[in-house]
């Protein structure tokens, strides 16, 4: 059962993806990204990471997509007008070539073993909230930093005069 | 009667029995708003419709209203990118549906000796779950107002991206303080520690321990389901209908119902998240016990139908008060609605988490 | 000529209180539920009237759809005199005139028609009449209708109206 719904949400996933790079119009390949995105978050549910899974859906689905279709949508380039750019079989060749070495990778870090990553009790809420606080604290707190630096920089960027 | 066959049936009553809970909710929450509207208005409102003579004061028109949506033409403009246009009405309607998944409408039960959750799933991320699929909506409404192929649905769409990704932050913000207090977002659990007493006198409902947080997330509520105040995205008076302009038929009545399911759904979560959910002030397993020290026990049954009873009663109030607030407060102007959003909310549901955790620290102490 | 500056009334600031939105939505829900209460107790207290069953008081000098009088025979008391199609200003009478049987009576209507659609209800035809003979008291607006020849009334139709 699992193993079935793992290749199901996996081939949403990729089929998805593919989907998002091959559509002409960047509001369909926004909304198949949120499709690969959902199919993920499902991924992350059979592996029992129910936060990451939520996460996913809040952050990236329900936030970060709905800034992509925003911002398509307030430029809204008309159906004519948008930049057309083909498959060439040198392109192919090196979306060939990506997925070789993606492969390639995962293999040589099979060899090698994860970095232990584990986290004890899985995936749900207290156990990532724990892991987070405690054990990579430092790493969270300098996460946060490195957002701040970003938000100021977009205020910045965006007002002259504060 | 035990086994899977027992389990399979649990599960589909469940589904069943909450699915036309709140489908139902969503035609009596018609009738009660344009009844409500006219009553307020010093109007009679819809008395008309009527089955062999008898109108139920009004009741039977949300029933009119959906026959003639069924029959009318379903009809696609020229400009719509049509596959998107059929879907767009979907998306509205399907995320709501979800997350009625994990409220618990009563405490568990047994049933031939086996103990049954009131609640579809019990999930451990609890209310991650309902910020997850309710960000969902939003696609709906921008997808709607995009392949409709005009501009005022163009219009509401893109405000409706805008005011729901600023709300949908404070409102996520504005129950982490509920979260602190309770110690869990798993929302069984959170009804279960509002059965308790506050100072053994009040009851330890949300809304007694995180009064701003409340009134932060209502606010934050009514954004999401894009309801006056909020209704921007719809704006009739500049936008003509907004997102729905270019809809009818039954595709407008789907937008229609999602809309209102939203509401009812987000008036349960409110009841559940701040008003006890199924807990009923001073009443336990065996009875009332009341803090003098005054009890009166009740047999079983008449307890969980009172339990029961108890959020149907508090998400009716809720519902009733999105129409009671429609009908009071005009639309915001559009930048009215961001700085609320941006420089009222967002600051306010920071500091109460603040407040919160130095509040729940001190008391450590 | 100098050209002055007007200052226009800015809006009140608002006070504190009032900034904060919430008393004063609280008191606008308050006003609102009194009235949906008071309205549901009481449902006199709702001014809508209910058309097809209750009709509205017309004031005396309301000027409504036309009808012509009769004599005490029942024959029509107008003697075509033309005097009303003649002030009419919006040209709406048509009236085809007839020899009398009765030999007091020089002529009758052979036609009496009003077009309804072109009726401006202003009343000089009722001021016109010498006889009486018609009147705009029967408290009725125009009726709808799906064809512009039904709202054409015949002598037959401004007969049977009672005012």
């Amino acid at each position: 059962m699992e193993a079935f719904l793992f290749i199901l949400f996996g081939a949403i996933a990729v089929g998805a993806s593919i989907m998002v790079v091959t559509r002409k119009h960047p509001l369909a390949s926004a909304l198949h990204l949120i499709l690969a995105m959902a199919a993920v978050a499902a991924l992350f549910v059979l592996r029992d990471a129910h936060f990451l899974a939520a996460v996913q859906m809040i952050v990236y689905a329900g936030a970060v997509v709905v800034l992509f279709v925003f911002v398509i949508m307030l430029i809204n380039v008309p159906e004519d007008r948008l930049p057309v750019e083909r498959i060439t079989l040198f392109r192919f060749a090196a979306v060939i070539a990506a997925g070789f070495l993606v492969v390639e990778g995962a293999l040589v870090a099979g060899r090698f073993g994860m970095p232990g990553g584990h986290v004890a009790g899985g995936g749900t809420l207290e156990a990532v909230g724990r892991a987070l606080f405690t054990d990579y604290l430092l790493a969270f707190e300098i996460t946060s930093v490195l957002l701040l630096a970003a938000v100021i920089g977009a205020i910045t960027l965006a007002k002259k005069k504060i | 009667m035990t086994g899977p066959l027992f389990d399979l049936a649990v599960v589909l009553i469940r589904i069943g029995v909450v699915f036309s809970f709140c489908m139902g909710l969503v035609m009596v929450f018609v009738w009660a708003e344009r009844k409500g509207a006219a009553y307020i208005q010093d109007r009679r409102g819809p008395n008309r419709a009527s089955i062999l003579g008898w109108t139920a004061w009004g009741m039977f028109h949300p029933l009119a209203d959906a026959i003639k949506f069924l029959f009318k033409e379903d009809f696609v403009p020229d400009n719509a990118h049509r596959a998107y246009y059929v879907i767009a009405p979907m998306f509205v309607i399907a995320p709501v549906i979800l997350s009625v998944a994990v409220i618990p409408f009563g405490p568990d039960v047994s049933i031939f000796g086996r103990r049954v959750m009131l609640q579809i799933a019990d999930l451990n991320m609890g209310f991650l779950y309902v910020l997850a699929v309710s960000g969902m909506t939003v696609y709906g409404i921008v997808l709607g107002g995009w392949a409709s192929g005009s501009k005022y649905p163009l219009l509401g769409g893109l405000r409706s991206a805008a005011q729901m990704l600023s709300y949908e932050v404070s409102m996520g913000l504005s129950l982490v303080g509920i979260f602190m207090v309770f110690e869990s977002v798993r929302l069984s659990h959170i009804v279960l520690e509002q059965g308790e007493l506050l100072f053994g006198v009040i009851p330890k409902w949300g809304v007694f321990v995180q009064p701003i947080g409340f009134i932060l997330f209502l606010t934050a509520q009514y954004a999401e389901a894009n309801r006056t105040p909020f209704d921007l995205p719809e704006g009739d008076s500049e936008l003509v209908g907004g997102y729905h302009t270019e809809y009818g038929s039954f595709k407008f009545s789907m937008f229609m119902m999602g809309e209102y399911l939203h509401m009812v759904v987000s008036s349960v979560i409110v009841a559940t998240l701040f008003f006890g959910g199924w807990q009923f002030p001073y009443l336990h397993d065996t009875g009332f016990l009341f803090p003098g020290g005054f009890s009166v026990s009740l047999p079983e049954i008449v307890v969980l139908l009172m339990r029961c009873g108890s959020i149907f009663v508090k998400s009716l109030f809720f519902t009733w008060m999105y129409v009671w607030v429609r009908w009071t407060i005009p639309r915001f102007r559009y930048d009215q609605v961001m700085r609320l959003g941006w420089k009222v909310l967002l600051p306010l549901s920071l500091a109460n988490v603040f407040v919160t955790g130095l509040v729940l620290l001190l008391l450590e102490r | 000529m100098t050209v002055g500056i007007k200052k226009a009334a800015r809006p009140r600031k608002m006070s504190f209180p009032e900034g904060v939105y919430l008393v004063e939505i609280a008191k606008a829900l308050w006003l609102t539920m009194s009235h949906l209460l008071r309205n549901i107790v009481r449902q006199e207290g709702i001014r809508t009237i209910e058309y097809p069953e209750v009709r509205r008081e017309m004031p005396p000098r309301f000027r409504g759809l036309h009808r012509l009088m009769k004599r005490e025979d029942g024959t029509p008391r107008c003697t075509a005199c033309f005097c009303c199609p003649t002030a009419c200003p919006a040209k709406c009478i048509t009236i085809v005139a007839g020899e009398s049987p009765d030999p007091r009576v020089e002529k009758f209507p052979v036609r009496f028609d009003i077009d309804m659609l072109r009726c401006v209800f202003c009343g000089l035809c009722v001021e016109a009449c010498p006889l009486d003979a018609i009147r705009m008291d029967t408290g009725w607006f125009t009726p709808p209708d799906d064809s512009r020849e039904k709202l054409v009334f015949t002598i037959e139709m401004l007969l049977e109206k009672r005012g």
